[in-house]
Formats: structure tokens, C-alpha cells, sequence
């Protein structure tokens, strides 16, 4: 690379800088450098010579300016196009603030404060649900009390999107998972010829655990993040302070609808996921148990009771508020960033799986302790 | 302003848009000079921002554009990436990074594009944010945090951080308070003059058109209606021109 600045001296006039080439931004790496190995004149007046520059853009006009500063600010500027004299008196006048970023806390103290960040969140997470379940509980029960209207186009709409459009995924995933299962099982129960008690433990565990389980995973995953992201960009959008404006209960028209539909359909999602199980058990039961479909409907008839289905029942609607719930806070907590959508709608699903499966496992106490 | 010796800095011939079947620009021609600063105007609907969305390539369109004297579709990759380094777009909604704050949104292109120090990168970004007129503790500030007058700005100093030769501004002064407006128009003209700019601006503010912009294209269902200056546009009798040049919210252009 050529070199862009030249210093002549003489004893009458002092120094002279004499700059040539384009100083814009693409040469403005090599210029640095330059810069920086420049010995600057000593004593007496010095001028830059701006005669020679080809193109100068405000990179260029800031390397000059800067130049000028460390020569004491009393190098006047020669030569140079009427163009770039303007930009260097321009550029020349900027003062830059350097604003100190926010000071970062102290090394020991970092975790401290952070376990400090992160109980507080906790407590206000908890608060917040407390806020989001009362304002849905209440707009319910408007509309349970006919004072405001259930907004049934969008019920219909968000039960399609929510329960009609999960069948398949859910009804194949439970399919495979009671296939599992039931082939796991018949290997182990064959070495003690019992191997017809399949057909009992697939029943109950499809009907009372997996099914229900599933579904709520499989909704958490698949509703969950829809619902968050949703409120998220509406929040974003300022299409929730719009209706709030407008007199309308944001949570009565846009998340009620949903919650609801999710409370509605994840019964029903489960019940078709417990019986895609069944059909996954009969089929592996027949392949590795040789148990004829015959026999597996017979044995059923025998092992399962209504005490199990209902127990399933009764768990998925919990679930299905808990997974509902969580969609809407995380949705509320969204602010302005597209980042901060993206972190709301990952921890929707993380909290809401975690969540489920937490609530399964006190089910299941709950329902050993009073022996149903 | 403009030398008629150079050649245009963008021109823009037999242009035609279609979207989804719908024609939306049907043969626009007209050109920008060096250091001209271009009111494009037309009522709602008319393509003012489908055709600055054309020129910049967001949209595919037919007809010949060039920029710098070159026609963009002839460009292999490299040349064309030379010629976006050329243009900075400021769009009607900022489009500022929202997960970077303003400093970072500034520092983005140059870091995509320039080799620099970081040291002088942030430099360069605090000059083009105090360019644009924003306070230094600006720097620090997300996007979400902004009122829209500094949206606009902050927006306009990303815009500039590579030094573009031109300037696309779509509807810079919309939504903001007139005297917010005024200063909007001050700076475009100032950092015309300053940093050799040629400007395109779709707008709908008479007081820009009649403040920063050295001449007008006037825009109607897809076709170019008038080029001319701010004389040309008053004396003109086309129904649409007359309306908006004379009408009730033109009354400041008189005398």
C-alpha cells in the first residue's frame, strides 16, 4: 500500500502534512495504521495539505480531524475542495461524549445479584399468574353468568387450531409410544408366563397417564408457543392497548377464547390419544405376544373400569388452564424486541411442559392418597 | 443544485411493477441529479413507495434503473453489493434493529462491510448519531425506548453509516410534530450539502416538498404525472395537482 501522507519540513514555514489518495472508509484500515506510525513534526507551525485528496468521506474527514487534534489542534487545514472543507468543519466541530456504558456489578457480587434477580423474578412470576388466572377466572365467569358475551366464532376458530388440527400428530405419537411400551412389557412379563397381563397394564397406564400426558406436552409445544407468540406481537403491535381503549377486556376477547378451548379440547385430545395407544398396544401384543385382537378385547372389557378413564379426564383440564395460563403470562411479558418474542415463546413451552408434568406427578399422589 | 453536464446520479426508465398480477407501477421514467434532493409525491395507493421499493430491488420489476450510472441488473454479486454500499434506505417505520441498541444498530453496517478498528467504528457511529442531531446518551438506548421523532433519526444515522452517494427516505417526516418536521427537513438539506447526498424522499408534507425539495415527481396510478419544480407543480391544471397544491392545507406555500 501506498503511503497517503508525506511530512515535509523547512526551516522558514515549518512542517507541511501532505495528505493524498481517497480517505474514505475503505481505506481507512491502512490510513489507521499509517496514523498511528506517523512521527509527528515537532515544534513550530505545521499544515495540513489537503491539495492531493481524491474522495474524502466523514471516515476520512474524521481520521484528518483527528490528526489535527493531536497536532495540537494548531495545524491548519490547505488546500482541499470547497466539498471537503465543509465536511472536515463539520466533523471538526463534533464533540464526542464518550457516554461510560452501565457499570457492570462487581465480580464476587455477580452471582448474589443474580440469585437476587432470579428469586424476585420467581416471586413476581408467581404474582403475575395469580393477576392473569383472577382476570380470566373473572372474565369466565361474565360470561358463565351471561354478562358478557363468549366470543364463539373465535372459540370455534381457536378449538380447530388448538384440538381438530393436533389429532393426527397426537393420535401417531401416542400410537408409537403405547407400541413401546406394550412390546417393552411383554418381554419382561414372559418370563413369567403372564403375559395376557399386558393388555391391564396398557389400559390403565394409556388411560390413567400416558394419554393425558402426551396430549399436554404435545399442546404445550404445539398451542403453547402459538398462543404466547400471538399475544406477543399483538402486544408488540399495540393491538392489546387498542381494544383495552376501545372498552373491550383484551382478556375476555383474546385469551378466554383460548384458554378455554384449550380446557374444552385437551380431554378430548387425550381420550383420542389414550385409544390410539390401545390400538398401538393391540397391534404389538398380537406381533410379539401372539395375543389375537379377540382376546386383548375380552381381556380389556375386564382390566379396564371407568375409574381410569375418569381419572385421566379429570386431570386434563388442569393441565390444559396450566398450559393456557403460562401461554398468556409469557405472552404479556413480551416488550418491544423480536429477541424478547423469541425468549417468551421458548420459555412459554419450557414452563409449560415442566409445569405439566409436575402437576401429573401430584395427581398421581393425590389420587394413591384417597385410594380412587 | 443540479449540473445537467454530470450524469444522473439515479435514473430510472420505463420502470413497471406488477404485484400479484396487478400492475402497480405501469412505466414510471425520470432521474435524480448530483445533489438533488427528490420529492416523490402522488395520492395513496399510487406506487410512491412500491417504486422507491422497485430502485432498491425489494421488488422484482422490469425496465431499466441505474444508479451511478449503472444499470443494476448487468451487476455481477460483487459490483452489486458495491452499489447497495452506495444507498441508504431509511424506512417508514425506522426498521432499527430491535434486539441492538442505536450505537449497535449505526455500528451494523459498517461491521458487515468496512474493515475498521473498533475503536474507530464507534467513533464514526457517535459522529453520524450527533450528524442526525440525537444526544450522546442516545447511544445507549434500544429501540423500544425511543420516541418516534429519534426512531427517525437513529434510523436516518444507520442509513448513513456506510456514506451512501444516495439517500432513499420513505415518508421521513410523517408522524412527527411540525416543528420536529421542520427540523427533519433542516437536517436532510444540511446533510445534502454536507455529505454530497442525493435524496429521494416519498413524502406527503407540503412543507417539505416546499422546504427541502429542489423538484417534485408527481406519481398517478402507476404513472409519472409531473417532473418539475415547486412553480411547475402550482401552475400545473391537473385536477389532482391543483387539489393538492391549492387545496385547504396549502395555504401555507402562498405568497
Amino acid at each position: 500500500m501506498e503511503r497517503q501522507t508525506s511530512i515535509e519540513t523547512s526551516a522558514a514555514n515549518g512542517s507541511l502534512i501532505r495528505c493524498s489518495g481517497d480517505w474514505t472508509a475503505d481505506t481507512a484500515g491502512s490510513l489507521e495504521r499509517e496514523l498511528a506510525g506517523l512521527g509527528l513534526p515537532g515544534a513550530g507551525p505545521v499544515q495540513l495539505d489537503l491539495a492531493g485528496i481524491g474522495r474524502l468521506d466523514t471516515v476520512g474527514a474524521w481520521l484528518l480531524s483527528n490528526l489535527r487534534h493531536r497536532l495540537g489542534g494548531k495545524a491548519d487545514f490547505i488546500g482541499g475542495t470547497e466539498q471537503h472543507r465543509r465536511l472536515l468543519d463539520r466533523i471538526g466541530d463534533t464533540e464526542l461524549q464518550r457516554v461510560a456504558p452501565p457499570p457492570k456489578p462487581n465480580f464476587f457480587v455477580y452471582p448474589f445479584d443474580l440469585l437476587g434477580r432470579m428469586v424476585i423474578g420467581g416471586a413476581q412470576d408467581i404474582f403475575q399468574a395469580n393477576v392473569v388466572q383472577g382476570r380470566l377466572i373473572s372474565a369466565f365467569a361474565r360470561t358463565a353468568t351471561f354478562q358478557a358475551s363468549l366470543r364463539f366464532p373465535s372459540f370455534v376458530s381457536q378449538f380447530e387450531q388448538i384440538v381438530l388440527r393436533a389429532i393426527p400428530i397426537v393420535a401417531l405419537i401416542s400410537l408409537v409410544v403405547g407400541a413401546i411400551i406394550t412390546q417393552q412389557t411383554i418381554l419382561q412379563l414372559r418370563a413369567f408366563g403372564a403375559v395376557i397381563f399386558v393388555v391391564d397394564l396398557a389400559a390403565i397406564l394409556m388411560f390413567r397417564e400416558i394419554g393425558v400426558l402426551l396430549a399436554a406436552i404435545m399442546v404445550a409445544g404445539r398451542s403453547g408457543s402459538a398462543i404466547t407468540a400471538e399475544i406477543g406481537s399483538m402486544r408488540m403491535r399495540e393491538e392489546f392497548d387498542a381494544l383495552q381503549v376501545m372498552g373491550v377486556d383484551p382478556y375476555q376477547a383474546l385469551l378466554l377464547p383460548r384458554v378455554l378451548a384449550l380446557v374444552v379440547g385437551l380431554p378430548l385430545l387425550a381420550f383420542v390419544g389414550a385409544m390410539a395407544g390401545l390400538v398401538g398396544a393391540a397391534i404389538v401384543s398380537l406381533v410379539y405376544g401372539d395375543i389375537p385382537f379377540d382376546i386383548f378385547i375380552g381381556r380389556l372389557q375386564d382390566a379396564m373400569t371407568v375409574r381410569s378413564v375418569v381419572v385421566g379426564m379429570i386431570k386434563a383440564p388442569f393441565m390444559a388452564f396450566l398450559v393456557g395460563l403460562i401461554a398468556c403470562i409469557e405472552g404479556l411479558k413480551v416488550e418491544g424486541s423480536a429477541e424478547s418474542l423469541g425468549r417468551r415463546t421458548t420459555s412459554s413451552v419450557v414452563k409449560s411442559i415442566f409445569v405439566v408434568i409436575v402437576a401429573d406427578g401430584l395427581f398421581a399422589v393425590f389420587f394413591a392418597a384417597i385410594g380412587f | 443544485m443540479a449540473e445537467t453536464t454530470s450524469p444522473p446520479v439515479l435514473s430510472v426508465h420505463d420502470l413497471k411493477v406488477e404485484i400479484g398480477g396487478r400492475k402497480i407501477i405501469n412505466g414510471m421514467s425520470f432521474e435524480a441529479h448530483r445533489g438533488e434532493i427528490l420529492g416523490l409525491i402522488g395520492p395513496s395507493g399510487s406506487g410512491k413507495s412500491v417504486t422507491m421499493r422497485a430502485i432498491v430491488r425489494l421488488l422484482p420489476s422490469t425496465g431499466e434503473i441505474r444508479i451511478l450510472g449503472r444499470n443494476y441488473a448487468e451487476l455481477d454479486r460483487e459490483e452489486r453489493v458495491a452499489t447497495q454500499r452506495n444507498w441508504g434506505i431509511l424506512f417508514q417505520q425506522g426498521a432499527l434493529f430491535s434486539s441492538l441498541s442505536v450505537l449497535e444498530n449505526i455500528e451494523f453496517p459498517m461491521r458487515e462491510h468496512l474493515h475498521l478498528s473498533s475503536a474507530l467504528r464507534r467513533d464514526i457511529a457517535r459522529i453520524k448519531l450527533d450528524l442526525v442531531g440525537l444526544p450522546a446518551k442516545a447511544a445507549q438506548l434500544y429501540p423500544s425506548e425511543l420516541s418516534g421523532g429519534m426512531i427517525k433519526r437513529a434510523a436516518l444515522a444507520r442509513a448513513l453509516a456506510l456514506d451512501p452517494q444516495i439517500l432513499f427516505l420513505d415518508e421521513p417526516t410523517a408522524g412527527l410534530d411540525p416543528i420536529g418536521a421542520g427540523k427533519f427537513d433542516e437536517l436532510i438539506v444540511t446533510l445534502r450539502d454536507t455529505l454530497d447526498l442525493t435524496v429521494l424522499m416519498v413524502t406527503h408534507d407540503l412543507d417539505s416538498l416546499a422546504t427541502a425539495c429542489d423538484r417534485i415527481v408527481a406519481l398517478a396510478d402507476g404513472k409519472l404525472l409531473l417532473a418539475g419544480t415547486m412553480a411547475e407543480m402550482r401552475a400545473s391544471t391537473h385536477p389532482w395537482l391543483r387539489d393538492y397544491f391549492h387545496g385547504p392545507r396549502a395555504h401555507g406555500l402562498e405568497g
